[in-house]
């Protein structure tokens, strides 16, 4: 996670690419999902720094998307 | 210009306020005071419904993009806040659920966004992340762009009204209240609203002219038409012709004239003829306020409402901010009585960030007492600034909407853990506060007897007490008709109270519109009320009447109105025994 968390910003470059899915995209924080092509949803799980998340997808050939997703949390927002 | 437009028209609706003003209209659009319609769409329309949304998303999103395009790239947060809003515009949650919406509760597209934006600002202002929660600012924004597309005409910000004007208008909420200019204003002209309803009162507090419940002014007046206000008779004047404007021009003056007669007499006592004296006070929201009920011979405020902090912002007010605001009143009124009404929100008046999602009945919903209850810590912030401003005159505390023993009980639990606290860090506040509740619920009035037990006085509400005892939404115009002051069970109810008040040994006030007016001042008197407070501008002439009036008739004139069971003939009792000192007091009009 980066500095401030997954905030409005990094946000929007995951739903960015979660839009592209097929089905659903989720990012998981204890036990909470939320719908990763919506901002809102994903906000609402209010990440901060050092928050560990999960990805999933519903079906298997997002598995891309995901990779690209979380590549993008890795790699810092490019921030 | 055809003979059509300039022909002089005459239009009948409900005074809101007293006085007569001429001048140039202002119209300000529906949507540039926010009022958000709400209405029904059948299956057939569905589909159109849901693209006209989708289309005034679009557009809005088109015309956000660019901006961004013509933005330089020297503004990069700015950007970069903006292209995040860019994506917001078709988030599923905003988007697709303001469409869901419309499927499913079959709602126009303004209402479906209005209820999906709520929902999602609700829920960012329940994370405590500080960043988080700012977000709900962006979810406006966006908001606010696919409204105006929806909408599809320019905001009005009533805000900038920058001429002396009278504001046309369907409807004002407190909150747009609050955003105007009000020393630019000379009257309100409005479709919706009655003699009881917000914008009457900051009206009659601003002592300027309204006609209101017009149904349709705002679709025959343009802006910068002439128009007259008569705020006397209730009736509106547009286009008047040069003989209508010299006569208003005359019957202004006379008011103006006898209006200053009432208030230079008015600064002496009100004592009834057989030497009865009564405690007259004055209404107030705003601390500027304390200047007209001194001018107007106020004997101090019976009633501060406190909301006004409250609206047109993003948070609840600090205590130090309400404190500074609390002290101010009270130090200026001291050492006359300021009875302070704690938060009375989300009845009529309805604070965004503290309601819970739409409730069907607000005005039986989580509102007042209740709803401070249930948010303590806000109530605990606004205690704390009471008690502090306490130290600097002479305050009383008063808890609104009251239903039953509990209630009282649980405000008077926080209350004191309040004092501890602030013994605690020696802070010094007034020990022995008076603190009394409001009659406004009729289930108080069946339970006086307790409650006195638990309370050092009654102050009535009417507005709220009628409104509940029969039944009526005195802001719907369809039954307004029904709402009597003077019903025989709204009198019977108020004898009641005193009566068992009386026996308990505290006392009753009334803080009501009716207490205001003077019509009803022989009714009041011979009730046996202690105290009775009015917007300062209904203070001189309650004070005239109740100087004309013995108590002991008026004691065996509320026996023969309580044997009476109809409101027309209440009504025609009050005129064969009062009529002439009523048209007394008019005359000069």
């Amino acid at each position: 996670m980066n500095e401030l968390g997954i905030h409005a910003r990094s946000a929007a470059c995951i739903a960015n690419l979660a839009k592209n899915a097929l089905e659903n995209v989720w990012v998981i924080k204890e036990g909470e999902r939320a719908d990763a092509a919506s901002i809102i949803d994903v906000l609402s799980l209010a990440c901060v720094q050092g928050t560990e998340i999960l990805l999933q997808v519903d079906d298997i050939s997002d598995i891309n998307i995901l990779n690209e997703i979380s590549e993008l949390i890795e790699a810092g927002f490019g921030e | 210009m055809s003979d059509i437009e300039t022909k002089e028209i005459k239009l009948t609706g409900v005074s809101g306020s007293p006085g007569i003003c001429i001048g140039k209209a202002y119209l300000v659009d529906k949507e540039g005071v926010k009022v958000i319609e709400k209405y029904f769409i059948s299956k057939k329309e569905l589909s159109s419904e849901i693209k006209r949304f989708k289309s005034a998303a679009k557009k809005a999103k088109d015309e956000l993009r660019k901006i961004i395009e013509d933005s330089s790239d020297k503004l990069g947060d700015h950007i970069n806040i903006l292209k995040t809003h860019l994506v917001l515009h078709e988030d599923k949650m905003l988007y697709g659920k303001a469409i869901d919406t419309i499927k499913k509760d079959h709602v126009n597209a303004e209402w479906a966004l209005k209820k999906v934006v709520s929902e999602a600002k609700v829920m960012f202002q329940s994370i405590s992340d500080p960043y988080i929660k700012g977000r709900a600012t962006d979810i406006e924004h966006v908001y606010d762009r696919i409204m105006k597309s929806l909408i599809g005409r320019k905001e009005e910000d009533i805000g900038n009204i920058d001429k002396r004007v009278i504001l046309v208008a369907h409807n004002l909420s407190p909150a747009d209240t609050s955003q105007i200019q009000l020393e630019r204003i000379m009257g309100f002209v409005t479709d919706r609203g009655g003699k009881t309803s917000h914008t009457a009162i900051i009206a009659r507090t601003l002592d300027i002219p309204s006609v209101l419940g017009l149904d349709n002014a705002t679709g025959i007046i343009k802006t910068d038409d002439i128009i007259i206000v008569d705020g006397i008779e209730g009736v509106i004047i547009i286009h008047p012709e040069d003989e209508t404007i010299l006569h208003y021009e005359d019957l202004k003056a006379r008011y103006e004239e006898h209006q200053a007669v009432i208030t230079r007499e008015s600064h002496a006592p009100a004592e009834t003829k057989d030497g009865i004296r009564l405690n007259i006070m004055g209404n107030i929201e705003l601390p500027e306020e304390i200047v007209s009920v001194r001018d107007y011979g106020g004997d101090g405020i019976g009633l501060y409402r406190t909301e006004f902090l409250y609206l047109s912002r993003s948070n609840f007010p600090r205590e130090d901010e309400l404190f500074e605001q609390y002290k101010e009143v009270v130090e200026l009124m001291s050492p006359s009585p300021v009875t302070i009404r704690t938060l009375d929100i989300n009845g009529d008046k309805e604070v965004a960030y503290a309601s819970e999602n739409d409730e069907a009945n607000p005005a039986l919903g989580l509102r007042a007492i209740r709803f401070c209850l249930k948010r303590q810590e806000v109530f605990k912030t606004q205690l704390r600034a009471i008690l502090r401003a306490s130290a600097f005159g002479n305050v009383r505390i008063m808890f609104p909407m009251i239903s039953g023993v509990e209630e009282v009980l649980e405000a008077k639990k926080i209350l004191s853990d309040v004092s501890q606290a602030l013994d605690k860090e020696g802070i010094l506040y007034k020990k022995d506060i008076e603190i009394g509740i409001m009659i406004e619920v009729p289930s108080a009035v069946v339970m006086a007897d307790a409650l006195a037990d638990v309370s050092d006085f009654f102050s009535i509400g009417t507005n709220d007490l009628v409104q509940y005892l029969l039944a009526i939404d005195r802001g719907n115009k369809q039954v307004a008709y029904l709402y009597h002051p003077l019903h025989p069970a709204v009198i019977r109810m108020i004898k009641f109270l005193v009566d068992v008040a009386k026996s308990k040994g505290i006392k009753v006030f009334m803080c009501g519109e009716m207490a205001g007016d003077p019509y009803n001042m022989p009714l009041l008197l011979g009730l046996g009320l202690d105290e009775l407070s009015m917007n300062p501008q209904s203070i001189p002439a309650v004070k005239k009447i109740v100087k004309s009036i013995k108590v002991k008739e008026s004691i065996k004139f509320v026996d023969e109105v309580i044997a009476e069971s109809s409101t027309t003939k209440i009504h025609e009792m009050m005129q064969n025994k009062y009529g002439e000192l009523f048209s007394k007091i008019k005359s000069g009009i």
